[in-house]
């Protein structure tokens, strides 16, 4: 007997009968009953009339009627809120069955009960099951974890559910391992500032060797959670690279493509030179193409993200051309993927094969895929230039199958060809012509008659084929009545005389007769060209045009970097990143490649930046609303006005005109005059009577150091955000002059030229001091490295934050705008260094008030090192002392607009490793202190 | 991360069941799956992901059903229809087949696999043998209270349970390679080169794959564009206890690393491996190592496109006199070695839809005109190597021509070569040991076929 016998109730009453049946006392009965209402739900029927009466079901040691009420609880809890607490004693009790399957079957229930009243009640139990004897029970506890954190993440987060589930990805079985991650990364993706999955060098080893036993579904959580990984250097990226291939022997392509994603991500950080890259590039090669035997849905995500993989990596798939023929049987969308990476990997070597195939799928009676293969062949022949003129007879053929479709095609890519090769191919132009009667789209009726008035002088009969098309000439959709407007105008120009009643005719007809604005205004534009100024006319209308770029459907750089990083998802298989697709901010963090470091810089890990900026995450744009765009606007971009470096910082400390107008309020008055009687600092109490003189008898031996620390670039302003240019930049202060270290790279095809730079005002005055100087036009892919010198007599407006720098930049594209923060140290004087009877004087006077403390951690450093260490960035020592074995530095520095900045550095001396250093920093401006207190850290730390 | 709910739909796309994971999606979204469907079909926009409003759909087809994965989020697509597809096989093995029907007789056991395969958009246990071994078809049996997660669920080896016993220790092992072929009807103007200096050019010099041949391009009718085996090893495990097994191949890898490059070996381009292999081990020092699985699985599978001589050759003219007859002649050619012989050899040859009164003759075997494929099928039962057969057929053409274009659909070929093996690969040895030390067997069977073999017609 099967289960559609209870398919077949569909009396009247039913409800009724089957609540009889629920309350039956025969088990048998009852578990019948069940099964009914099951089938019931199954087929749409609302079976909640009955949730009280189930749920007194679900007392029972049949496990197949369990399982069968538990359903039926998760799909009606929602709708009978109230009824559902029923159901939580059972749950509870369930919980703590001897039988695992039982317990786990009520872990993993409960979570998918999504009613708020009950999830309070259910984190005991599921306390109780994270740490199950029963690695079954461990796992479904781990996911739960995940379920209720989705339906009340603050309960999740207060009952520390969050950290039993990090201690579970150091669970001895491989399955809770998975799952765990799992779990972690669910909610790491919907929160993304919590750091959960605080990946390091320990907990990655622990996935890696996880990874060797789990189960093919939790090899996939691994690798996709590794993904997320940044190594800090090449090394530690080539060991996890080495632990990750093996993967791609796996037998699912899921896997396979995991770890492509993983291999991907990591060689972005390996130098090409290194004997690695090299084999990592050719174990590649195979499993990719073996992706093409699986089932034709995995063969599609696999060639879509293969599209991306030759995008970024060409050399990988450079010889497997031959894979991604079509087959006869193929589904469309694998014929139409396979095309396109045909394409991209046609090159001069193969070229002769790709055009044979594409030919042969010309033929073929799929129109789109026909399509396609025609307008294939142009891209070939303007890809692969030694080609070209193959592609065009193998065009010309097909123009004479005289098939409409393909003809027209042919005539849209010819254009394209005849644009990228001009005067080379015209021979061809009476042959298209032969077809102008054929055409019926409108994107070839364009691209014919833009041919026709390109080379309108080879053409004897020119005017009668453009008049032919005047006649109807409102019925055209616009491309064409654009088009032709321009044909006749060109023709115009190059034979005036018989033809000047033609472009009086389609000038009227474009403005007197049309609606089209477009049409309307070019029609006015050419005529009142022609008729003010003919030499001036044939200059702008047969004007030389710029050539193609070869190739148009590139994905754009950063896209393509971001999407690397989301290989095997859905946004690999739409191109596009997740933010355009998915909902909310939810689960949309912004990836990017890893930067490549080689390991001798290790120390130098991105998070360190003083920017103040995390690596990956962008500067902010500037708003382009309210005055500060008019400001940046208003800005001349011609070369700044140049003043003497540094010409300012001899204002005396305790004049209140600091910074001009703009930082009064920085500067508190009142604060300023006054000095209250305590002014000693309680730390400095003791020491200060006692032991002044040698608190002032250290002599600062200490040697200098050139320049002071200089931070690794940060990318300023994307690719993205800036049409193609990516400005990547730090800023230096050597030896007295400040300059802003910048990188430009072109990611955009066409060449950047006339580039200008300008700053904001800001609070410190900052202005370049000369012209930015990029000597060649910068072509695409190239990269150039300025340094650009700084000054501080620039306009002074107080930012916030303070180091807050607003930058415009511009090139013969556009201008763009972005904002970054400069360490603070790049403003500290060489002359910082402060008499010691002024430095106690001072202290004293500052206002207790504006006395700021902080600490900085980990930083393994003596009180030698730590000063001269110091030095070298223009802070300096004044005075050392010894109290109860702890380090007692004095140290100031100067501003370039004249604050003094009084600090006294504590090192309390233990366990190097766990060095706390105690900062005190006392300024008339205690807005700076805080910065003051980042480029400590920064040059500490560095 | 991964799928939201997954749905089971008849072929008009009306849900036969479902099971909702995740509860970020309305399972009514699931209504908008069908109409979607259709109007891409329409636009010739098909795609295995189609997306509705902020929904996305992941689905695949299986006989008459569709299996549909709802999801919001960026999910891991390639992990979403694997697992669909592992879906189908698990049902497949519990019902036999997956239809309509076997859904409806078993709903309730449809619904606790479905509990048990994936949680909260996560996969789980998805091996139907250890499925088996704790949601059994018999519901009763589990009244008993004796039911317990066996232990091989959460193992580090969750593909075999312990404590199994067999009274004869046998191992089958199956090397089966499927041959794809591709073939252009039109000779290459430059003919295809191996690349100058590569790998391939090198391997075709050595005396070892004497088997391979250097590129086929043999016939004036026709060049090989794609040539590739695709082999697998397929176990039949009858082992008691927990065996610790490994293969030996001739893996010209390892031959290099163990300096034995004079023997015979065969280079594996890709190889792929079922979950109980060491991969860590095999990409350390080659071998092969791996505590199998109880009965039937495939333990690996290997690809190498090394251009072979096509094993059957098929030269055609099929020549079409508008409205009035088809006249097609093909010829077909073993070039296989004369002491093999191909069994159960299928040429399936395009015809026109609109075709009619059929005639055929033919040198051996029988013609078979087949209208609902447009095929004329060609059977030859046993076709020796070197051996050279002829077909005509002639083809009635109706006075009206047909509207519609149709398509060049390409010759297909079928066949089976017994004890032979394209690339030359051996299995040198196959070490069994388990704790108790019983001795056990292992039996080898060689098998060539054709995969996905292709010849255009012009």
């Amino acid at each position: 007997m099967t289960d559609s016998k209870y398919f077949t109730t569909t009396k009247k009453g039913e409800i009724f009968e089957l609540k009889a049946e629920l309350n039956s006392d025969k088990k048998e009965k009852k578990k019948e009953a069940v099964k009914k209402v099951i089938a019931s739900m199954t087929v749409g029927k609302d079976v909640s009339a009955l949730f009280p009466d189930v749920v007194n079901c679900m007392q029972t040691d049949n496990l197949e009627l369990k399982k069968l009420v538990y359903l039926y609880l998760m799909n009606y809890a929602k709708s009978q809120p109230d009824m559902a607490i029923m159901a939580v004693n059972t749950f509870v009790k369930d919980c703590e069955d001897p039988n695992p399957l039982i317990r786990a079957l009520a872990v993993r229930t409960m979570g998918c009960i999504r009613v708020d009243k009950i999830t309070e009640y259910l984190c005991e139990p599921l306390r109780k099951c994270l740490k199950d004897e029963d690695p079954y029970v461990r796992k479904t506890a781990a996911v739960c974890v995940a379920k209720l954190h989705d339906i009340n993440a603050q309960l999740v987060e207060d009952q520390g559910f969050l950290d039993t589930l990090k201690d579970l990805i150091s669970d001895s079985n491989p399955m809770v391992v998975a799952n765990a991650v799992a779990a972690l990364s669910e909610i790491a993706e919907s929160h993304p500032s919590s750091n959960l999955l605080d990946l390091n060098p320990q907990s990655i080893n622990k996935l890696l060797t996880a990874l060797n036993e789990c189960t093919e579904w939790g090899q996939i959580f691994i690798l996709d959670c590794l993904a997320n990984y940044t190594p800090k250097d090449d090394r530690e990226a080539q060991s996890i690279c080495e632990r990750v291939t093996p993967r791609l022997s796996h037998a699912n392509s899921a896997v396979v493509l995991s770890a492509v994603k993983v291999l991907m991500k990591f060689m972005e950080m390996l130098s090409k030179d290194l004997d690695y890259y090299g084999t990592l590039l050719k174990k590649l090669a195979p499993p990719l193409v073996t992706l093409l035997s699986a089932e034709p849905e995995l063969q599609y995500v696999a060639l879509r993200n293969i599209n991306l993989i030759v995008q970024k990596r060409p050399e990988i798939l450079k010889h497997e051309m031959k894979v991604f023929f079509v087959k006869y049987n193929d589904p469309i969308y694998v014929k139409l993927e396979k095309l396109d990476i045909m394409i991209r990997l046609a090159s001069q070597a193969n070229i002769a094969q790709v055009l044979a195939e594409l030919k042969e799928y010309a033929t073929e009676v799929d129109v789109d895929f026909v399509r396609k293969a025609v307008r294939a062949i142009g891209r070939c022949a303007i890809k692969v230039e030694q080609s070209a003129e193959r592609c065009v007879s193998t065009l010309l053929d097909l123009i004479q199958t005289k098939v409409n479709y393909v003809v027209q095609e042919a005539i849209v890519v010819i254009k394209d060809i005849f644009r990228k090769y001009p005067n080379k191919y015209e021979s061809v132009i009476a042959t298209l012509c032969e077809n102008l009667d054929s055409l019926d789209e409108p994107e070839a009726r364009a691209a014919m008659i833009w041919i026709v008035g390109e080379y309108a002088e080879r053409i004897d009969n020119a005017d009668e084929l453009l008049e032919s098309f005047l006649e109807g000439f409102h019925d055209e959709s616009t491309q064409v009545q654009l088009q032709l407007l321009t044909a006749i105008v060109k023709l115009f120009l190059k034979k005036p005389t018989e033809t000047q009643e033609l472009v009086q005719q389609v000038l009227s007809l474009a403005t007197q007769d049309s609606d089209n604005p477009d049409l309307r205004d070019r029609g006015y534009i050419y005529w009142r060209l022609l008729s003010t100024d003919p030499v001036a006319a044939k200059e702008v209308v047969l004007a030389e045009k710029p050539l193609i770029s070869e190739e148009t459907d590139l994905i754009e750089p950063t896209l393509l970097d971001e999407l690397i990083c989301y290989i095997g998802t859905l946004a690999s298989v739409y191109h596009k990143p997740p933010s355009a697709f998915v909902e909310g901010g939810r689960g949309v963090v912004h990836k990017s490649l890893p930067p490549r470091t080689a390991s001798s810089e290790s120390t130098e890990s991105p998070e360190t930046a003083p920017a103040g900026a995390p690596p990956g995450e962008q500067p902010d744009v500037i708003p382009t609303q309210g005055d500060l765009l008019g400001d940046l606007l208003n800005l001349d971009l011609g070369p700044p006005v140049s003043g003497p470096p540094l010409a300012t910082t001899s204002v005396q400390m305790g004049a209140v005109d600091l910074l001009g107008g703009g930082l009064d309020s920085l500067i508190g008055g009142p604060n300023f005059v006054a000095p209250p009687a305590a002014a000693v600092p309680a730390s400095l109490g003791a020491p200060i009577g006692s032991g002044l003189s040698d608190l002032f008898d250290l002599t600062s031996g200490v040697g200098t150091l050139s320049g002071s620390y200089v931070a690794p670039k940060a990318v300023w302003l994307p690719a993205m955000k800036a049409k193609g240019l990516e400005i990547s930049g730090t800023f230096t202060r050597q030896v007295g002059s400040i300059s802003m270290d910048l990188q430009l790279t072109n990611k955009a095809l066409q060449v950047m030229t006339d580039f200008a730079i300008q700053f904001n005002r800001n609070s410190f005055g900052l202005a370049p001091a000369a012209p930015l100087q990029v000597h060649a036009p910068l072509s695409p892919n190239q990269t150039v490295e300025i340094s650009l010198p700084l000054n501080t007599v620039g306009s002074v407006m107080k930012m916030e934050p303070l180091n807050n720098l607003q930058v415009a930049v511009k090139n013969n594209i556009d201008v763009f705008y972005f904002s970054t923060l400069y360490p603070l140290h790049i403003l500290f004087v060489e002359d910082g260094k402060m008499d010691r009877q002024m430095f106690l004087a001072t202290w004293k006077d500052i206002p207790n008030e504006n006395e700021a403390q902080f600490q900085i951690r980990d930083c393994p450093l003596n009180a030698e090192a730590v000063s001269s260490k110091l030095q070298s960035s223009n802070i300096f020592t004044i005075a050392k002392r010894n109290v109860e074995g702890q380090d007692m530095l004095y140290q100031s520095l100067k501003l370039t607009n004249g604050i003094w900045v009084l600090a006294e550095l504590r090192i309390q001396p233990g366990n190097p490793s766990f060095t706390v250093l105690q900062l005190s920093l006392k300024c008339r401006a205690p807005e700076v202190s805080q910065h003051v207190y980042q480029a400590y850290e920064t040059i500490l730390k560095n | 991360m991964s799928a939201s709910a997954v749905f089971i739909l008849d072929v008009k796309g009306k849900p036969l069941i479902s099971r909702n994971y995740k509860g970020d999606v309305p399972m009514s979204e699931i209504d908008h799956f069908m109409p979607l469907l259709v109007q891409r079909e329409e636009e010739g926009a098909l795609a295995p992901l189609l997306s509705y409003g902020k929904v996305h759909f992941l689905w695949i087809k299986h006989s008459n059903l569709y299996l549909v994965a709802t999801t919001l989020k960026n999910a891991n697509a390639s992990l979403v229809y694997s697992f669909l597809y592992k879906t189908v096989e698990v049902f497949c093995e519990y019902f036999k087949e997956l239809e309509e029907e076997s859904i409806r007789d078993n709903f309730v056991i449809v619904y606790e696999l479905l509990d048990e395969l994936m949680d909260f958009g996560f996969p789980q246990t998805t091996d139907s043998k250890i499925l088996q071994e704790y949601i059994t078809q018999q519901g009763n049996k589990l009244e008993t209270g004796k039911s317990r997660v066996p232990p091989t669920v959460t193992n580090a080896v969750s593909w075999r349970s312990e404590g199994i016993k067999y009274k004869k220790n046998e191992v089958f092992i199956d090397v089966i390679e499927s041959v794809n072929l591709l073939v252009s009807p039109h000779a290459r103007t430059p003919p295809p080169q191996p690349r100058p200096g590569s790998r391939r050019a090198a391997r075709c010099m050595s005396p070892v794959t004497s088997r391979v041949h250097p590129p086929a391009q043999v016939n004036a009718n026709g060049s090989v564009l794609l040539s590739e085996i695709v082999g697998t090893i397929k176990l039949k495990v009858f082992l008691s206890g927990m065996p610790e097994l490994r293969l030996g191949l001739n893996d010209r890898v390892l031959f290099e690393l163990t300096g034995r490059s004079k023997n015979k070996s065969v280079e594996l381009e890709d190889v792929k491996f079922h979950q109980c292999v060491r991969l860590s081990r095999f990409d350390n020092d080659r071998t092969i190592s791996f505590i199998p699985p109880d009965g039937d699985f495939e333990l690996m599978s290997y690809r190498l496109s090394t251009q072979v001589k096509p094993l059957i050759w098929i030269e055609s003219v099929i020549e079409k006199f508008s409205h009035s007859r088809v006249e097609i002649m093909v010829k077909a050619k073993g070039q296989f070695k004369k002491q093999s012989v191909a069994n159960g050899v299928e040429i399936s040859v395009p015809v026109p839809s609109d075709a009619d009164s059929p005639r055929f003759k033919t040198s051996v075997g029988s013609a078979k005109y087949m209208p609902e494929k447009n095929v004329v099928i060609w059977s030859i039962k046993s076709f020796p190597g070197g051996k050279e057969y002829l077909m005509r057929a002639h083809f009635g053409l109706p006075s009206v021509e047909k509207e519609e274009e149709e398509g060049r659909p390409p010759i297909g070929v079928k066949f089976e070569i017994p004890y032979f093996t394209v690339s030359g690969i051996q299995v040198r040895y196959m070490k069994i040991i388990e704790k108790s030390g019983y001795q056990a067997l292992p039996w080898v069977r060689y098998i060539t076929q054709s995969g996905d073999y292709q010849l255009r017609t012009s």
